[in-house]
């Protein structure tokens, strides 16, 4: 059994439904990967896991347990933490109350601190005292992460955490991946540049209109299997 | 000498008017919610602490302290069973729910303790004044000026100094995203009515030494108070309590030079700052 699974995850925006039974599994230490098209549920599968859409208690469970049913404070408190979409930094919070605001539900002592955390990010510290959203894109996404470790998660949750972001940013940012594998997190990554994903996934699933339509390791995935699995076999 | 004094009579007077709005601003800043039962629970707060001084035979000054705790679990409960329900994208239904509660409120009252005027006892503190230079002070405004900025000035403490103040601002930033952060934002707004609700028993206490009330003074309070804030700037803590000034001076001036124009003159300086300052002194910058 892994740390993190979902079974059968079906969810509905209204009358909209826009995932159908979605099955994925993260292991301890592992660093999973999720690719897709815009609207392919990659997005909705993070905010069920984290809590924001609620589902049956059995769709997800974290550590044996079932928490598909509970809120997001009380999934971030047992340890699963989300780094949104868009970043969504608190405006009213400096760039160093947006990191120690990640502790809140959750206080445990672990390799992230506010020290690490300037550490992993060196120009944080420099401007620890700006309000948050007066940095740049990347910057900002810096603090989301941040934020979101801040907490010592076992399991966290990125969403998208390239997008709308230069590609030297983006490779800064990457760089800090191994280093949340290395401090004892399992991750799980959703991102639309595959080629990103596969350089930092241990496995890594496609997602299309709703369904997981193909799953591996890395090495094992071809790019016409990808390409099928992201766009539909008849393109 | 005496434009002096009456102003400065203004300004203390500024200050009870800022209790009165304080409790209003600090729930309107934090989750957007405008509270229409507020002149009526500081007309509670104010029976609650007779009731105390009556059946303990404590200095009102004493039962305070044990009103206040009340009052925060009532606004707790109030808030997480009750007002919580009615927020959302539509602003209608807490603005109906607290309107209803206004009047469930001074009926409760009027039922409970007649339609009497009742005043919380005055002992030789509330009426001693003090001689400043030329001018003479009441102990009790001097009290109440200094509770008023007391009060803002913990509040912008518990505000931008502890956890509980990143996490009200968090939510009121962005509710969604703070209980990601293990925020349970239907709590958090409980404990902020609740704080409020201690700010309104404070402002009962100086109500209630200050003059004569009865149930229905309730919604004159609100006036004033919503004055208050507005002046201010919707959420600004500072900004409410200079509005609270504003008002009180420009009510001891109208009424130094007419005594019928003391009521009239607050509210026309409310609308000129209203004319000139549409989002008020101190406007929030994300707002």
């Amino acid at each position: 059994m892994g740390l993190l699974q979902t079974r059968n995850l079906t969810a509905h925006y209204g009358d909209f439904q826009a995932l159908f039974g979605v099955d994925i599994e993260l292991g301890e230490a592992e660093t999973v990967a999720i690719i897709g098209a815009n609207g392919a549920g990659k997005t909705t599968l993070m905010r069920s896991i984290a809590g924001v859409l609620q589902n049956d208690a059995s769709a997800v469970s974290f550590d044996d347990k079932a928490i598909g049913s509970q809120p997001a404070d009380e999934i971030m408190a047992l340890g699963v933490a989300m780094v949104p979409e868009g970043r969504k930094l608190f405006p009213s919070l400096t760039v160093e109350e947006n990191l120690l605001i990640g502790t809140y539900g959750r206080k445990t002592s672990g390799h992230w601190t506010l020290d690490t955390v300037y550490d992993l990010f060196p120009i944080l510290a420099e401007r620890r005292h700006t309000p948050g959203t007066a940095l740049s894109g990347g910057q900002q996404q810096m603090v989301a992460i941040g934020r979101a470790l801040m907490s010592n998660p076992r399991v966290l949750l990125c969403d998208e955490i390239s997008l709308g972001l230069a590609p030297v940013v983006i490779k800064d940012i990457y760089k800090a991946i191994p280093q949340i594998k290395a401090a004892g997190a399992s991750t799980i990554v959703v991102e639309q540049d595959i080629a990103q994903a596969m350089a930092v996934a241990d496995r890594v699933y496609c997602m299309m209109e709703g369904r997981v339509t193909l799953s591996g390791t890395p090495d094992s995935l071809s790019r016409d299997d990808i390409h099928n699995a992201y766009f539909g076999a008849s393109h | 000498m005496i434009w002096v004094d009456t102003i400065i009579q203004g300004i203390l007077l500024g200050g009870l008017y800022a209790l009165f709005a304080a409790g209003l601003s600090l729930v309107f800043g934090i989750m957007r919610l405008v509270n229409l039962a507020q002149g009526d629970l500081i007309v509670m707060g104010a029976y609650l602490i007779l009731v105390l001084v009556t059946l303990l035979g404590l200095s009102p000054f004493l039962a305070v302290f044990i009103a206040m705790p009340l009052m925060f679990a009532l606004g707790w409960v109030l808030q997480k069973f009750l007002l919580n329900r009615t927020l959302g994208d539509d602003i209608l239904p807490p603005l109906l729910v607290t309107f209803g509660l206004s009047i469930a409120l001074q009926n409760a009252l009027l039922e409970g303790f007649s339609a009497d005027s009742q005043r919380l006892p005055t002992n030789a503190l509330t009426t001693a004044s003090v001689d400043v230079g030329p001018v003479t002070l009441g102990v009790m405004p001097l009290l109440t000026f200094a509770s008023a900025v007391l009060v803002i000035v913990v509040l912008n403490q518990l505000f931008y100094r502890t956890e509980l103040g990143r996490a009200f601002r968090a939510t009121s930033d962005d509710a969604t995203t703070a209980s990601l952060m293990g925020i349970k934002p239907t709590n958090i707004f409980a404990t902020a009515t609740g704080i409020a609700l201690v700010i309104v028993t404070i402002a009962a206490l100086y109500l209630g030494l200050r003059a004569n009330f009865d149930p229905n003074i309730g919604p004159a309070r609100l006036i004033y108070a919503f004055e208050a804030v507005i002046i201010g700037g919707l959420g600004s803590l500072w900004g409410t309590l200079l509005g609270g000034i504003i008002i009180g001076v420009a009510q001891t001036v109208g009424a130094a030079i007419n005594p019928e124009w003391q009521i009239l003159a607050g509210h026309i300086a409310f609308l000129v700052v209203l004319l000139v300052r549409p989002r008020g002194l101190f406007p929030r910058a994300n707002d």
